[in-house]
């Protein structure tokens, strides 16, 4: 029974313009479950955690979960999964709209890409065909622009994905944006595609369903249970439609939590002027949903007369309390860039926060700054350094766009780079938040919130609200959030069901769609075991055990102001509480833990 | 003097920050009696940054902030 997966998987190869159709592994797809797990699973096997990220050797999977387009809330994410060129690590960036869904619905679990194309090419894809395309008309082209442009070719019906500047130039930061404002943001996913020439890839599909769901009364049965979850929390009923995850701004700041100034301090004075209610009141036209999702957190607002996504709650912190800047209307517009340029919205503002920091300390001179100086909350500095990150020209320009972590060191002041593996974190500093450390630091694609987002337990109080200051049992927490959080990418769901509904609901509707009879002991041990299988690819890429840590500022530099004041990170302590309930030694897996987890191909590596 | 700050959809028919006698009002739940906040309606209830249920004591000079069921990341 092929429940929920069409068996087919598009390789293609850009070198030669070869396109094959492989059979899907349908023991693996359920062994690793389908996206993120399956995704890294085939990297792993084919041996891509040795190549150089942005050579013709590295591969691109744009990859579905089963539940992708199913009848099933909040299904409309696909992920891309490959080797970082900004980390050297996996890479699994997620994405909503409807991209994957129609890429489901044309008949394909995933589309592999190898090598490079001799000339900048796009994807075509109607059904079962698939052709390449000349995209050099495209070059240049800002994301929105382009995503009309290949409508207009290719019929409204068609969805885009793409790459902006940015890619193009295979900038570290780059993002893939797909559907105008949806993006692949994190890890430069966005520069792999760039570096193998491909700009584009346009999807039709004459389906507007899954049509081969193993058990369609049970998924029915599944789904309602879901939604009857999902409307009777506040949270995901509500909540999230009426003030997006932008409302977490003055939460944040009110535990004292928001760093500010690149992470000098952790309390903002002007967060209400970026809050999520400042938002609301001035530039909100309507919330906006991916395909399929009854939660609808996404912001449409306007931005100087221009209708479009609006900035979700880490660009509001970014762009705004981390460069020291409260002026709402230029993170609209410099959100807007980003997606526009295709860059990721995280990395990129913490970036122009580290050099800010890099400024204020003298190491960046004025001269340097071609008549934009990095100065603290300069909007003239965050819209023009945007702009020129996404399409750099001078070496400061493109010393920008490697990243923080390439910045700092470049000036010799590696440890002002607030990251984690070269990856920016986000929001929540790890000094007020003690288990969110813990995700950051053993993150397999680095500083990210999720990849085991303990905010919803120890500031949201979801499911039950933990002391955000203990360290006792914050361990097996991030372990259980990191492994479900897997499970989650995999299936195609998006993250943001988990703040109602649990393992249960997961298991109930993936056993309905694939047709399998998993526990919910199993579904989590196949989180356990991608969460594995992804610390292999990075230990074979050369990661080492220094590289699960924090900036040396959230272990050495207390809080400076706000109701956090004086806390620190106590990474040292919970760290080994969490390789223990991981069965990790000097952070990797131990061979017993491998074969409890069937991960034997990795024994020994 | 104790700080009230209101969020999200709690400010609707509300100010945004009020400033109450901590002689009148010594537990959170009587602040929230005052502003006709059910306590079901208050997800997050942070005294000074840390989260509190209605029955904490409060003092002089405490800074008392109130979420309704809020998410994201």
């Amino acid at each position: 029974m092929s429940g929920a997966y069409y068996e087919k998987i598009a390789r293609i190869n850009l070198s030669t313009g070869e396109i094959k159709v492989e059979k899907l592994d349908l023991e693996l797809a359920h062994k690793f479950i389908g996206g993120r797990g399956l995704g890294t699973k085939i990297l792993y096997d084919e041996g891509v955690a040795t190549v150089d990220p942005l050579s013709p050797e590295n591969k691109l999977i744009y990859i579905t979960g089963p539940m992708t387009g199913a009848n099933a809330p909040s299904t409309g994410r696909y992920m891309v999964v490959t080797k970082s060129p900004l980390t050297g690590m996996i890479a699994c960036s997620n994405s909503g709209g409807i991209w994957g869904a129609k890429l489901k619905y044309a008949g394909w679990d995933a589309i592999i890409v190898e090598g490079e194309a001799p000339k900048w090419t796009y994807i075509n894809i109607e059904d079962d065909k698939i052709e390449l395309l000349d995209a050099q008309e495209y070059l240049g082209m800002m994301s929105e622009a382009m995503d009309t442009a290949l409508k207009e070719k290719h019929g409204a019906e068609a969805s885009v994905l793409n790459i902006g500047p940015a890619g193009e130039k295979k900038v570290l930061m780059a993002a893939i944006m797909n559907d105008k404002d949806r993006a692949a943001g994190r890890s430069g996913v966005g520069a792999v595609m760039g570096s193998k020439k491909l700009k584009a890839i346009v999807v039709k599909a004459s389906r507007r369903n899954l049509d081969n769901i193993a058990d369609v009364d049970a998924l029915k049965a599944a789904t309602k249970r879901a939604m009857d979850v999902l409307m009777a929390n506040p949270v995901t009923s509500s909540g999230l439609r009426q003030l997006g995850t932008a409302i977490l701004v003055n939460i944040i700041n009110n535990v004292g939590s928001l760093p500010t100034r690149n992470w000098q301090e952790s309390y903002f004075e002007k967060a209400e002027d970026i809050s999520g209610e400042a938002l609301a009141e001035k530039y909100l036209v309507k919330a906006g949903a991916c395909y399929r999702c009854p939660i609808a957190c996404g912001r449409i607002i306007n931005v100087n007369g221009h209708i479009t996504g609006g900035p979700e709650y880490e660009p509001l912190w970014a762009y705004g309390a981390n460069c020291g800047n409260n002026d709402l209307n230029v993170i609209d517009e410099c959100n807007m860039l980003c997606n526009e340029y295709g860059l990721d919205a995280i990395s990129v503002p913490c970036t122009i926060a580290a050099a800010m920091e890099l400024y204020q300390r003298g190491a960046i001179k004025e001269e340097d700054c071609a008549g934009v100086p990095l100065e603290w909350g300069s909007t003239k500095a965050l819209v023009e350094w945007t702009k020129r990150i996404g399409n750099p020209e001078t070496e400061l320009d493109w010393l920008m766009s490697s990243g923080s972590a390439r910045l700092c060191e470049h000036y010799g002041m590696p440890e002002i780079s607030m990251s984690v593996k070269k990856q920016e974190m986000p929001a929540y500093d790890a000094r007020g938040i003690q288990g969110i450390g813990i995700t950051y630091a053993t993150s397999n694609r680095g500083g990210c919130h999720v990849r085991g987002y303990m905010i919803s337990p120890e500031v949201l109080g979801l499911p039950q609200q933990l002391d955000r200051t203990a360290t006792d049992d914050k361990a097996v927490w991030a372990k259980t959030f990191q492994d479900l959080t897997a499970v989650i990418d995999s299936m195609g769901h998006c993250l943001f069901t988990s703040f109602a509904m649990g393992a249960q609901e997961y298991t109930d509707l993936l056993n309905a769609a694939t047709g399998t009879n998993h526990s919910v002991e199993e579904v989590l041990e196949i989180g356990d075991r991608i969460y594995n299988i992804e610390r292999m690819f990075n230990k074979a890429a050369g990661m080492k055990p220094e590289d699960d840590r924090l900036p040396k500022r959230l272990l050495e530099e207390p809080i400076a102001n706000g109701p956090s004041k004086g806390m620190v990170s106590q990474l040292p302590l919970t760290l080994p509480q969490y390789y223990e309930a991981r069965g990790w030694v000097n952070a990797f897996p131990t061979d017993e833990t491998l074969k409890k987890l069937g991960l034997d191909e990795c024994v020994g590596k | 003097m104790i700080e009230v700050r209101l969020f999200a959809t709690l400010r609707q028919g509300r100010e945004k920050s009020i400033m109450l006698d901590s002689k009148e009002f010594p537990t959170a739940k009587d602040v929230l009696d005052h502003l006709d906040i059910l306590p079901g309606e208050v997800s997050i209830l942070l005294v000074n940054g840390f989260h509190k249920t209605p029955e904490a004591q409060l003092e002089d000079g405490d800074v008392v902030a109130l979420f309704p069921p809020v998410g994201g990341g």
